[in-house]
C-alpha cells in the first residue's frame, strides 16, 4: 500500500463520506437545558429526569487550515454505571477530520466516561508518536484505521479535532450531571 | 465590465496582459498594470530552454521527494534561493561580518558599504531613492511600521509635522475585501487605537474589486488606503492608477502591498505613484528575515518612529531623544545585514533575467494554469477567467475535495502547493469557501510541471469518490 494509500483507507474515505453522528440537531443542547452561551460551556442537566443526563458541548477549530467541529455529547446512567448515551456533531473539514468524527461517533455511544477517556488518551499517543507506536486495535476498533496519519504530522490536528472536542464535552456532561470524577 | 481586457492588446506571446480597461464613474479607464517599460513589444518571455537553464542555479530544485521530482508550485509563500543568494549572505559571513554604522575599524567600514550598497540596489529595482527604502524584518512589519508610526503621531507624538498621519474619530481607513491578514488586521488595530473606522471596498462574485463602490467610500474621511496591488489568491492586478487618483482627488495617503508584485512584475514605485508599499526578500529570490517598507521621503522624515532604540537617534539625554532622518529613523537596533546582502543579490539574478520577461512568462504560466484547471470538471478556479489578466498562480476548489486532502494527494507526487485560506479569509468567505488550494510558479517552473499539476487535479475526485456532480458518491 503506497503512503497516500495507507492515509487514505477505504474505511476512512467511506467514513468522511457516511459522517455517522453529523447531525447535530439529533441532540438539541435545550434537550437538557438551557444551552450554554460560552463556546465549550455545557448545560445544567434536567435534574430528576430519566438517570440524571448530563450534556456537554465543545467546539474546537484548526486555525491552521479552517477546520471546525462542534461536538455534543450526553453522558447518562447505564446498568450500574455510567454510560455516553448520545454523541452528535457539525463540522467542516477535511476527509481525516470528518472520517475521524464519524467514527469516534460510533464507537463513542455505550462506553463508561472512562473507557472513552483511555480511548482518548491512546489516540492521542498513537497519534503524536510519528508512527513509531502501534495502534492498539481492540481499543480503538476502526479508529485503528487512522493509525496512517500518525506518519503525516501536518494532519495529526486534522485526526485529534473530534477527539478533543469529545474529551471536552465529556468533562462538560459531567460537571452538568453532577458527578464527579468519580470513574 | 471591470477588468476586462481589451482584445488588441495583446503582447508579442499572445498574451493580453499589458492593458487593462476598468470602467470608472461610468467611464472607461485605460490603465498601464505597472511600468511603461511594461509594454515593450521588443521583450519577449522567458522560454523554456531558459528556464531550464536557470533552474540549474538553484540546489533546493534538484531534489526527488517521495521518490519523485519535486515540483514546487509555492513561490507566492516562499520562493527558492539561487546559489549566487546562499553565496553571497555565506560571503558576507567569511569576509566581512560586522555590525553597520557603528565602529571605525576596517570590517566595520566593509559591512556598512556591502548594507548601504544592497539598499541603493533593492531602491532602484522598485524605482525609488536610496534614502525612501527602509529595512524590515519582513512585509508585515512593515505594514505595522506604518500603523504604529501612524498611531504614535495620533497621541502626538513628533508634533505639527506628524500631524497628517494622525487619525481620530471620524476618520476612516479604507482597505479591500481581498487584502492578506497582513494588510488588514494592522489596520483594525490601529482603528482601534485611534477610534478611526475601518472600511473596505466590496468585491463581486468573481474576486474583482468593486471600483464604483471604492468611488463611492472615497469621502474626504477617508486617510488611508491601503490595497494590494496583486491578490494572494485570485492573482489579479488591481488597477492601481485609478485607485490612486481616487484617493488624490480626497487627500488620502496610498499604501500599497507590492509582496505579491515586486517578486513578479517590473514595479517603478515613483510611476504608480503610491506614498507608501512594502515587499518581503523571500517571496523574491532572497532570504527570510528581510523585507521593506517604501516611503516618499517627505513623508518619512515627518512621521514619528515605530520601534526605538539604538542606532536610530542624534542626540540622547536622560530625558528625551532626538531622531535620525529616514531610513535610519525606523531601523532601530541591530539590522538584518547579511539578509540584506543576499536580497541584493536575489534582485541583481532577477534584473540580469529581466523583469518583464519574468512576468511575461509567468502571465503565460498563469494562462496554462486557469485554462487546465478550469477545463477538470468539479474544479472552479478563483479570480479571474482564462484569457483575463492574470499573474502566474492560481487557487482553486476541487468540489467535495477539501483543500487539504487535496495538497496531500499532490504531495505524494512531490508536487508541492499552498492550501488552507492563504491568510485571507474574508476573501474565501466572500467566494464562498473556507480554504482553497493554490499553485504558483515563478521564473523556474516548467510548463511541463504546470501540466504534471493539471493531470494529477484531474484524478483527485476520482480517487476520493466525488461523482461527476459533486456530491460525494
Amino acid at each position: 500500500m503506497s503512503g497516500l494509500d495507507s492515509l487514505y483507507q477505504q474505511l476512512i474515505l467511506e467514513h468522511s463520506k457516511i459522517r455517522s453522528g453529523g447531525d447535530l440537531a439529533e441532540l438539541p443542547a435545550a434537550a437538557a437545558g438551557s444551552v450554554g452561551t460560552a463556546g465549550s460551556v455545557g448545560t445544567a442537566g434536567s435534574v430528576g429526569t430519566a438517570g440524571s443526563v448530563g450534556t456537554g458541548q465543545s467546539h474546537q477549530l484548526n486555525p491552521i487550515c479552517g477546520d471546525e467541529i462542534t461536538l455534543r455529547l450526553s453522558v447518562g446512567t447505564a446498568g450500574d454505571g455510567q454510560a455516553v448515551t448520545e454523541i452528535h456533531w457539525n463540522g467542516d473539514g477535511c476527509a481525516i477530520s470528518m472520517a475521524s468524527a464519524s467514527i469516534l461517533s460510533e464507537m463513542a455511544p455505550g462506553m463508561s466516561p472512562a473507557s472513552l477517556r483511555r480511548t482518548i488518551d491512546h489516540f492521542r499517543e498513537l497519534m503524536r508518536s510519528r508512527g513509531k507506536l502501534e495502534a492498539d486495535e481492540e481499543l480503538l476498533q476502526d479508529a485503528a484505521a487512522l493509525a496512517g496519519v500518525a506518519k503525516y504530522p501536518a494532519r495529526v490536528k486534522c485526526a485529534m479535532l473530534a477527539w478533543v472536542a469529545a474529551e471536552d464535552a465529556l468533562r462538560q456532561a459531567e460537571a452538568n450531571q453532577g458527578v464527579s470524577e468519580a470513574l | 465590465m471591470v477588468g476586462q481586457l481589451l482584445g488588441d492588446a495583446a503582447t508579442p506571446g499572445g498574451l493580453p496582459l499589458a492593458i487593462a480597461t476598468y470602467s470608472y464613474q461610468g467611464a472607461p479607464v485605460l490603465t498601464m498594470v505597472s511600468t511603461p517599460a511594461w509594454g515593450d513589444a521588443q521583450v519577449s518571455a522567458l522560454d523554456d530552454d531558459e528556464v531550464r537553464r536557470i533552474r540549474n542555479d538553484f540546489p533546493v530544485l534538484e531534489q526527488e521527494i517521495n521518490g519523485k521530482p519535486l515540483v514546487y508550485l509555492d513561490s507566492g509563500a516562499t520562493s527558492q534561493n539561487p546559489r549566487s543568494v546562499l553565496e553571497a549572505e555565506q560571503e558576507f559571513y567569511e569576509q566581512r561580518n560586522s555590525a553597520v554604522h557603528r565602529g571605525a575599524h576596517h570590517l566595520a567600514v566593509e559591512a556598512t558599504d556591502s548594507f548601504e550598497d544592497a539598499r541603493a540596489t533593492v531602491a532602484r529595482f522598485v524605482g525609488v531613492q536610496d534614502d525612501e527604502l527602509i529595512w524590515t524584518a519582513n512585509a508585515t512589519a512593515g505594514l505595522n511600521l506604518l500603523a504604529y508610526s501612524f498611531s504614535n503621531a495620533s497621541v502626538g507624538q513628533a508634533g505639527a509635522e506628524a500631524e497628517r498621519f494622525a487619525l481620530k474619530r471620524g476618520d476612516e481607513v479604507l482597505v479591500t475585501e481581498m487584502e492578506h491578514h497582513a494588510n488588514l488586521i494592522p489596520w483594525q488595530e490601529l482603528c482601534r487605537r485611534t477610534g478611526a473606522t475601518l472600511k473596505y471596498i466590496p468585491l463581486d462574485d468573481a474576486g474583482a474589486l468593486r471600483l464604483e463602490e471604492a468611488s463611492r467610500l472615497m469621502t474626504a474621511r477617508t486617510r488611508i488606503l491601503a490595497f494590494t496591488h496583486t491578490s494572494n489568491v485570485l492573482g489579479n492586478i488591481n488597477p492601481v492608477d485609478v485607485l490612486v487618483q481616487m484617493a488624490r482627488e480626497v487627500g488620502a495617503l496610498v499604501v500599497l502591498d507590492a509582496c505579491q508584485s515586486a517578486p513578479h512584475l517590473p514595479l517603478d514605485f515613483k510611476a504608480l505613484d503610491v506614498d507608501f508599499a512594502v515587499f518581503s526578500g523571500h517571496k523574491m529570490l532572497g532570504p527570510t528575515g528581510i523585507g521593506a517598507v517604501y516611503g516618499r521621503s517627505e513623508l518619512l522624515n515627518a512621521m514619528p518612529p515605530f520601534l526605538t532604540g539604538g542606532s536610530m537617534i542624534t542626540t540622547v539625554t536622560m530625558e528625551q531623544a532626538r531622531y535620525l532622518p529616514a531610513p535610519q529613523r525606523f531601523e532601530a537596533g541591530t539590522q538584518p545585514i547579511s539578509q540584506a546582502v543576499a536580497l541584493a543579490a536575489a534582485v541583481n539574478y532577477l534584473s540580469e533575467t529581466g523583469m518583464q520577461r519574468v512576468a511575461l512568462r509567468e502571465a503565460e504560466l498563469g494562462q496554462r494554469l486557469v485554462t487546465g484547471l478550469s477545463a477538470i470538471q468539479g474544479v472552479r478556479v478563483l479570480g479571474p477567467e482564462p484569457g483575463e489578466e492574470r499573474t502566474g498562480l492560481a487557487a482553486f476548489d476541487v468540489a467535495g475535495v477539501h483543500a487539504h486532502d487535496v495538497g496531500q494527494y499532490l504531495d505524494d507526487l512531490g508536487i508541492a502547493v499552498r492550501v488552507g485560506h492563504h491568510c485571507a479569509q474574508p476573501l474565501h468567505r466572500r467566494l464562498g469557501l473556507t480554504a482553497s488550494t493554490r499553485a504558483s510558479t515563478y521564473l523556474y517552473t516548467t510548463s511541463e510541471e504546470v501540466d504534471l499539476l493539471v493531470e494529477a487535479v484531474a484524478k483527485i475526485r476520482p480517487y476520493f469518490g466525488v461523482t461527476a456532480s459533486g456530491a460525494t458518491s
